[in-house]
């Protein structure tokens, strides 16, 4: 199967080069849409590890719903950063160092564990994970209630961001 | 058919969240800074679906969906306040947001 490398090694060089960019492009709407081309690969990795349904929902959640946030944001605030501005803080050159010290760390602990060389990335078709997810999603015994959970911190999300986000005006008046 | 070794994903992951890290940590511009918490949170989700994978268990699927969830809703509430954060003081330069300082 030597397709599947090609395919991940295609994909992984366009989620890096497009994640270095995201953090080092001056103008924000650039690096808005570097963005959205880091997290299609995601997508694409998603397929390649037998996920569709996570394929998807990165497709409809981060490339749909996330992204076009981030861009009206971006729109919002244009003129309060210019771009041409200084883009890093006081301390990059220590965060760099610090960041990159990460980075050994977390590869060496994630290396030097067995299974990263011995466990096989399993390519048989599992049809039933949708279902599997699906109904472990809605079993009491399973993931029922962290579900809930989830939908009461959506909604507490969509009301809060909804007040913070109003025009303050409305509200002065009442006062 | 061990087609991709475990570890490919597991060194994407990791340099991914590194680079999410370094734009964290380093921009001056918070949505940029919003950007790179997404490239964090894609990398963790790609490190769970894999190991999903290789475990043959749905267990680590489950888990990115709440990370899904609590991102989404991270991200909403986040750019509520940058552009609640910018009305109030026509900037959002991130070294400028120090009123609770002292």
């Amino acid at each position: 199967m030597i397709l599947d490398q090609v395919i991940f090694l295609i994909t992984a060089v366009v989620v890096l080069t497009a994640a270095i960019l995201v953090v080092s492009v001056p103008k924000m709407i650039h690096a808005a849409l570097w963005l959205i081309l880091a997290l299609a690969g995601i997508a694409v990795l998603f397929v390649l590890l037998q996920a569709p349904f996570f394929a998807v929902v990165q497709v409809i959640v981060y490339i749909g719903a996330i992204a076009v946030l981030v861009i009206f944001a971006v729109m919002l605030t244009r003129k309060a950063m210019q771009d041409d501005g200084p883009q890093l803080n006081r301390y990059s050159v220590l965060a760099a160092a610090v960041s990159l010290m990460l980075f050994a760390v977390l590869t060496g602990m994630l290396l030097s564990w067995d299974g990263a060389n011995n466990l096989p990335v399993n390519p048989a078709v599992n049809p039933d994970t949708i279902v599997n997810l699906g109904e472990s999603l809605t079993n009491p015994q399973g993931f029922l209630l962290p579900f809930e959970v989830a939908s009461i911190l959506l909604l507490a999300a969509l009301v809060g961001a909804i007040y913070i986000g109003r025009e303050h005006r409305a509200g002065k008046e009442e006062e | 058919m061990n087609t991709i070794p475990m570890s490919y994903y597991l060194v994407l992951s990791a340099v991914m969240f590194t680079l999410g890290a370094i734009g964290v940590i380093i921009r001056r511009n918070p949505l940029v800074m919003f950007m790179s918490l997404e490239l964090m949170f894609n990398a963790a989700n790609l490190t769970f679906v894999a190991f999903s994978n290789a475990f043959g268990n749905a267990n680590g699927q489950i888990f990115v969906f709440f990370v899904m969830v609590v991102a989404a809703a991270e991200v909403a509430v986040g750019l509520a306040l940058i552009v609640a954060i910018f009305r109030t003081r026509h900037s959002i330069d991130i070294d400028l947001m120090n009123t609770l300082k002292n």
